[in-house]
């Protein structure tokens, strides 16, 4: 039996094409992806993300606990309702998941973790709890419903809606959130655009959906989904890194504080790590369609090396073929490589991604 | 969207029209490309190709996936659609005008042995449950 958010019906009303999701019967797509697509970068688009679970953190020094739960430093959270990026690591340095952190109180951080993972972070989050903090209070929040609203119109399209989360919302920076009534909403998402992530109570969720369509926000599924994260250049779960690969091979650097006095979960074991491998963007110069798991190829110094695209597809934007591949660290931008697409090779170039931001074409 | 009687259909979801001249004209079925989705690429086979029965011979991608065409009969391809590889689209707007290429039969008799819209119909509707 699959699950099902509170907004499974209305999918259905809207003739979604229904797909199982890593257990959650979720939209594909009401029609068209690539119609979605388009509608997120040029408009608006809303989502339902409600199979990912807010997991509330409560009690005394939750930031001591986070301190050593995660790769990123939670201290860099000092205003109230800023979010944070973070990857959760094993001892070993393997990502267990990439989360969301939102700093409400010094006794209330909210994770957002993904759908397909959240029986595990939570098993994991409560096994630290108990060696490491254990008066404090792990709450999974399924009984909230999220909804993301992206694009360049999507906050206005908001407002629309909610018409009194205006003054605590229109002065939010990325990355930063506000609480109006009912509404938890941050300014943060998955597509490369601007909008709004926003959590409610589940029994809301269908009218507030059906409000945004009447504002004329699109449904986008999953594909437009996958494409719009893909070209902003942004690590999905499970293909481009998982428990076997570590953030600093991953892309992630950037969401890990090894400088700090700080020890946390893997902290050793990425301090010990040789980077010997890369993630970088591919853009395809000869015609064909990228996918996960094709082989790359090359040569560089006289050297044959080996690699694979994480992610790829077609770029609705760019009206080619991009990936994100993990290959070896000596392989620059700006290089040509071949990947193994059936029978042929083709030719792709790496380049620096992300490959579309605020509806430009940055590669 | 209701499945033209005048074609035929292989079980492969390829449709053939049989032209007056003995031709006939390939394409995908609506099915076919509502099970894909979007289309974004085609690869069509070469002009003097000669094909095989069920022989792979295009590639059709959509956003999500990419699906094997097979020649529903045997013969040589003596046309391809090469407009259409710049607009893949076309496909989900009318797949059954959007061909893909035209062949001349070796065995016209495959032909009468593909299925008709009546059977083709009811392979779709058995596949949906």
């Amino acid at each position: 039996m699959l699950k099902m958010t509170p907004l499974n019906q209305a999918h259905r009303d809207m003739n979604a094409k229904m797909v199982d999701f890593g257990g959650w019967d979720m939209p594909l797509h009401y029609g068209s992806q690539l119609d979605e697509h388009h509608k997120v970068r040029q408009d608006a688009g809303m989502f339902d993300v409600s199979h990912m679970l807010p997991v509330d953190v409560k009690g005394n020094d939750v930031r001591g606990f986070l301190r050593q739960l995660v790769a990123n430093n939670v201290d860099k959270l000092t205003v109230s309702g800023k979010a944070l990026y973070s990857c959760m690591l094993t001892p070993q340095g393997g990502i267990i998941d990439d989360l969301i952190i939102y700093f409400l109180s010094e006794d209330w951080f909210r994770i957002v973790v993904n759908a397909g993972t959240a029986d595990k972070d939570l098993a994991w989050m409560l096994k630290q709890r108990d060696a490491l903090a254990p008066s404090l209070e792990i709450t999974p929040r399924r009984d909230l419903a999220m909804v993301a609203v992206q694009g360049p119109n999507a906050r206005a399209k908001v407002w629309q809606v909610i018409p009194n989360s205006q003054a605590a919302t229109e002065e939010l920076k990325p990355f930063q959130s506000a609480i109006v009534g009912d509404y938890f909403i941050a300014r943060t998402g998955y597509t490369g655009e601007d909008g709004f992530e926003i959590m409610l109570p589940a029994a809301n969720a269908t009218a507030f959906w059906n409000a945004l369509c009447d504002a004329r926000v699109a449904p986008a599924g999953l594909g437009a989904r996958d494409t719009l994260r893909l070209e902003a250049g942004m690590n999905l779960y499970g293909q481009d890194m998982d428990e076997t690969q570590n953030p600093l091979e991953s892309g992630l650097a950037w969401t890990v504080d090894l400088k700090s006095e700080r020890d946390f979960i893997g902290k050793q074991a990425l301090l010990d790590t040789k980077v010997a491998q890369q993630l970088v963007g591919l853009v395809l110069i000869d015609r064909g369609v990228l996918r996960g798991h094709q082989e790359v190829i090359g040569e560089k110094d006289g050297v044959e090396y080996k690699g694979e695209i994480t992610s790829g597809g077609f770029s609705p934007t760019m009206n080619q073929s991009i990936a994100l591949a993990r290959i070896p660290v000596q392989i620059a931008v700006g290089d040509e490589v071949s990947v193994v697409v059936r029978d042929k090779k083709l030719r792709a170039k790496v380049v620096k991604y992300p490959f579309v931001r605020n509806g430009k074409v940055l590669v | 969207m209701s499945i033209p009687t005048n074609l035929k259909y292989s079980k492969s979801h390829e449709w053939v029209k049989s032209e007056a001249d003995g031709t006939v004209t390939v394409g995908i079925t609506h099915h076919a490309q509502e099970l894909l989705g979007d289309m974004v690429f085609l690869e069509l086979p070469d002009v003097g190709r000669k094909l095989k029965q069920k022989e792979e011979c295009a590639v059709a991608e959509s956003v999500k996936a990419a699906a094997d065409v097979y020649s529903p009969i045997s013969g040589e391809v003596i046309e391809v659609n090469s407009p259409l590889v710049d607009e893949p689209g076309k496909i989900n707007e009318d797949a059954y005008s959007a061909w893909l290429f035209k062949m001349k039969p070796s065995n016209p008799a495959e032909i009468d042995a593909m299925l008709d819209a009546a059977a083709y119909t009811e392979l779709v509707e058995n596949e949906d449950h």
